[in-house]
């Protein structure tokens, strides 16, 4: 690992002022560490954020503001956030390991890496660590990489289980920065790899995510799933954040994110366009997860994770009509 | 860098290299050789050690962002003499992996023991469900190895389980 200083910040404005060059911001380290280890990050200056007083949970006005060093396992606990956002809850439960989810933060969940084997191997080109260097996992082995929004430069995933859940919930992350505070809207946060795949998210230099906040929960009964190699301390294949709103048999509303088969959580728009106003059947359901998978474009190896999320959109949404 | 830490009930103040993690601290620095660098990538649990009460993979664990915390590792969970009942039944129970294995087994299921609230698998999220053996597997799955005690695991916990 490349010698760095360190520090800890005593507040976020702090750690924005003391923000420069080389630096990162670390959290609960528990991607960071690893990539630093892996030779895969190499920074001159972490600015440690992790023990920031942004560890609560607070409700305001129907909203829930949840800080940005909260733990993946005090979030996926908390009463307000198991009764009312069950779908937030099962997709942190579902991620990682009870010892990860201790030290995991809320932003850093959202700012980990891809875990495409290429990006983690040093010794391999990939536009995303290096840009320009060229994409072996596109011949290689891409089997659980992406079938959406891909580009010729990058078929990584983004592996977040919560942000997954957060576009779906339609969350609003706070961020503070150089270049002052802003909101950015789920989904959103997260970009397609086009060509810059080294870009991750659409936050600046030295930006600080503080809090994610979540509107009311919308009406309807949600779900998240995941689909894995096995049953538990595993990445996504594919996972599903779903709500559904049926009104005497007609869809009123509808949401559904996937995730593991994008850059970003990717938001099902097209299906969710084919569904509300129409029937909540499962003749339905499945044209509408068609419709959203005619845009896949898979390759060779992970071509079976065309028929999964499709088969898992259909199956998901039938569980949550009434 | 000069950190203190309160590791099993001892204070120690040391200087560290800022890349140096919690557990190369221990290891090679206090010589609590207990917990053990398994993948030190966090994917096996063998390093499993609990930080301010909470178990957590001291080998993603920064030694120098660990400062001012109390840290408890396998050799700190017996009373003077007498092993901790999960110890005692672990042996009872013959739930040893090879030995890489067990240290971090017992302080993932320390852990374990004080967390609240569900686990991916519960079925009704607003109820903190018990430890059933389902439960105790779902909730030590961040411990990996490839011997074949599992089950001796989960009974052995389950016998000091609430």
């Amino acid at each position: 690992m490349k010698l760095f200083e360190y520090t800890r910040a005593g507040s976020a404005a702090d750690a924005v002022r003391s923000f420069g060059p080389g630096t990162m911001y670390l959290g609960g380290g528990t991607n960071l560490v690893d990539l630093m280890r892996l030779g895969v990050a190499e920074p001159d200056r972490l600015v440690d954020v992790g023990k920031l007083p942004l560890d609560a949970i607070e409700e305001a006005g129907g909203r829930l503001r949840v800080g940005a060093a909260v733990r993946n396992s005090d979030l996926a606990a908390h009463p307000l956030v198991r009764s009312r956002y069950p779908m937030l809850a099962r997709a942190v439960l579902s991620g990682a390991s009870g010892q990860v989810r201790n030290m995991a933060t809320t932003a850093g969940n959202l700012l980990q890496r891809t875990r495409c084997p290429y990006f983690q191997d040093v010794t391999r080109p990939c536009n995303k660590r290096q840009p320009g260097s060229g994409c072996p996992a596109i011949e290689g082995d891409h089997t659980n990489l992406a079938i959406l929004g891909t580009s010729h430069a990058c078929v990584a995933t983004h592996p977040s289980d919560l942000a997954v859940a957060l576009a779906a919930l339609e969350a609003e992350v706070h961020v503070t920065g150089p270049g002052g505070d802003k909101i950015v809207p789920m989904p959103g946060l997260h970009r397609l790899p086009g060509d810059a795949p080294e870009r991750d998210t659409v936050l600046e230099e030295g930006d600080l995510i503080t809090a994610v906040e979540l509107p009311a929960p919308p009406p309807g009964a949600s779900l998240y799933r995941k689909v894995r190699e096995r049953a538990s301390f595993a990445f996504a294949l594919v996972s599903i954040a779903a709500v559904l709103d049926v009104r005497d048999g007609t869809v009123a509303g509808c949401r559904i994110a996937l995730g593991g088969v994008a850059h970003a959580p990717w938001r099902a728009e097209h299906a969710e366009q084919v569904l509300v106003g129409g029937p909540a059947t499962g003749e339905a359901f499945r044209t509408a997860a068609e419709a959203e998978l005619e845009r896949a474009r898979p390759l060779p190896r992970n071509d079976f994770k065309v028929p999964l999320a499709r088969n898992l959109i259909v199956r998901t949404l039938e569980e949550l009509a009434p | 860098m000069d950190i203190t830490l309160k590791v099993n009930g001892s204070s120690h103040s040391v200087p560290v290299d800022p890349r140096m993690s919690l557990l190369d601290l221990l290891r090679e620095r206090l010589g609590l050789i207990g917990a053990k660098k398994g993948c030190d990538h966090g994917q096996c649990g063998a390093c499993t050690v609990l930080i301010d009460g909470r178990r957590a993979n001291s080998c993603l664990a920064l030694a120098v962002a660990t400062d001012g915390s109390e840290i408890v590792t396998v050799e700190g969970l017996m009373d003077g003499d007498e092993l901790h009942p999960l110890q005692a039944a672990f042996i009872e129970h013959d739930a040893f992996q090879c030995g890489y294995c067990t240290p971090g087994q017992l302080c993932s299921a320390m852990g374990m023991l004080g967390e609240p609230g569900p686990s991916a698998i519960t079925g009704d999220l607003r109820e903190d469900p018990g430890l059933t053996p389902e439960e105790i597997r779902e909730r030590m799955s961040g411990n990996l190895c490839r011997c074949g005690a599992y089950v001796n695991i989960v009974s052995a916990i389950a016998e000091v389980a609430p």
